[in-house]
């Protein structure tokens, strides 16, 4: 249970980050909070040739609210964003759905991008970057574009990344209305392993309760996280009522391919989509109204 | 071709201490192997099990999942590093004894730094945070009622000391 050797540098900017990944080319990784890279290497699942270390970049490591976007640095830990008061107050779901990710000490070293980086389909952040269609920064030295988190996972443990290219930032929308409700809820084996079914929901809701907008999403349950943007438009304008929340989510649930390991047959993880789905939504709408009764007590 | 060496500085407990590591060398590793402070314990070396955990720049972390080179300008504190500077145990460390927190002893350096991590920042916990808080962290002996009772007694003495 040792790493492989392989050389090792560490970079102060992320311009240097970027040359090192061109200078040592397909064999070289970038290693943020290694919570997943470091055990893959331990299990010689991967075999990097070089580690280009950003830990040390300080600017990868900020949270910050410009205009209708949180922005944070790619290598922001996973504990600082779940944390932020800023984070819970304007994006909720994130601290929500991290609650969720590993344990309080994998959390202190994760990063948000190296969440996003490694692409796991059953993990909570590449959800949640999905409900709130996030865009996401990527640069190289070839200069920098920006990518939404629906289009940067390809398949599982696989991104739309291209060699030498590493994630800069995630911009998290805001959602201003005055009552918005999110949630994030799944089924795993004990608390903090892999989810078998995640699912995150966001509503906002109008004075009279009706839905202004909605966005959900189910993870594990197919090759990537996957948002269901076209269902969740059909929400709008209505009022969510239980019947209609459980069809959205039992059609979104027949949307899905889900695979099948020793923990979970493939019918079982399709059960949980729509179940998880559905008490997702359910969850937020009861937030988004609970918000509105506070609202109307002061 | 052998990867070359690397020259780190890490302080550790409060002292500095230098060495050359090559790259695949884990903080735990390197801890134990190279600094002689075996209090840290190795497990499953891939950040399952929570043993390694020790606290890097104040925060409680799996040393197994950070190479030593990763470590160089960084603090880090060991299990060593509770201890009153006397070497006796420290409250919480007395809090484990008190009510037999312990029984191999495997894990327990792992649930005192998670322990002593929490505390730290919430000086009165509730037991759902304190199960929260060791909930990274596996007792094979499943004595996990003794160590949430141990984390409970600590919280209280020194809340009482405080008070005095």
């Amino acid at each position: 249970m040792k790493a492989a050797a392989f050389e090792y540098a560490r970079a102060s900017s992320i311009e240097e980050a970027c040359a090192l990944l061109r200078e040592h080319g397909d064999g070289a990784r970038l290693i943020a909070g290694g919570q997943s890279l470091a055990p893959m290497m331990a299990m010689r699942l991967a075999r990097p040739t070089w580690l280009v270390d950003i830990n040390d970049v300080p600017d990868l490591q900020y949270i910050r609210v410009e205009g209708e976007r949180l922005l944070a640095g790619a290598c922001t830990r996973q504990r600082a964003l779940e944390r932020d008061a800023r984070a819970i107050r304007l994006v909720p779901l994130l601290s929500q759905a991290l609650q969720w990710v590993g344990h309080i000490q994998t959390r202190n070293r994760g990063t948000a991008g190296g969440s996003l980086a490694h692409a796991d389909p059953s993990a909570e952040l590449p959800l949640a970057a999905c409900v709130l269609d996030a865009e996401v920064s990527v640069r190289s030295t070839r200069g920098r574009r920006a990518l939404r988190a629906g289009d940067l996972f390809t398949g599982p443990m696989t991104t739309a990344l291209a060699a030498g290219e590493l994630i800069e930032e995630i911009a998290w929308p805001i959602w201003r209305e005055d009552r918005v409700g999110s949630a994030f809820t799944e089924v795993s084996i004990r608390h903090g392993d892999f989810a078998l079914v995640a699912a995150a929901a966001q509503v906002a809701l109008d004075g009279e309760a009706r839905c202004l907008r909605a966005s959900f999403g189910v993870g594990g349950a197919d090759a990537t996280p996957v948002a269901f943007p076209e269902l969740a438009q059909t929400l709008a304008g209505a009022r969510l009522e239980d019947a209609i929340i459980s069809t959205i989510a039992e059609r979104a649930a027949a949307a899905l391919d889900p695979g099948e390991d020793l923990h979970a047959s493939a019918h079982y993880r399709r059960h949980l989509a729509k179940v998880l789905a559905e008490r997702a939504l359910l969850e937020a709408r009861d937030r988004a109204i609970a918000r509105r009764a506070g609202q109307i007590r002061q | 071709m052998t990867p070359r060496g690397h020259r780190i500085s890490v302080e550790v407990n409060g002292h500095m201490h230098g060495g050359e590591v090559p790259a695949r060398l884990t903080l735990v590793d390197w801890l134990r192997d190279e600094l002689h402070l075996s209090g840290t314990h190795v497990g499953c070396e891939h950040g399952i099990c929570g043993a390694c955990s020790v606290l890097f720049d104040g925060e409680a972390v799996r040393s197994c999942l950070m190479f030593a080179v990763q470590a160089d300008g960084h603090r880090v504190t060991t299990v060593e590093g509770l201890s009153g500077e006397d070497g006796r145990p420290g409250e919480l460390q007395d809090a484990f004894c008190e009510t037999h927190a312990l029984q191999c002893g495997y894990c327990t350096p792992g649930m005192l730094i998670a322990a002593h991590a929490l505390l730290r920042g919430n000086p009165h916990p509730t037991e759902a945070e304190i199960r929260e808080a060791i909930g990274g962290n596996l007792c094979r002996c499943t004595g996990y009622q003794q160590i949430v009772e141990a984390i409970e007694h600590a919280a209280a003495k020194l809340a009482e000391r405080g008070a005095r």
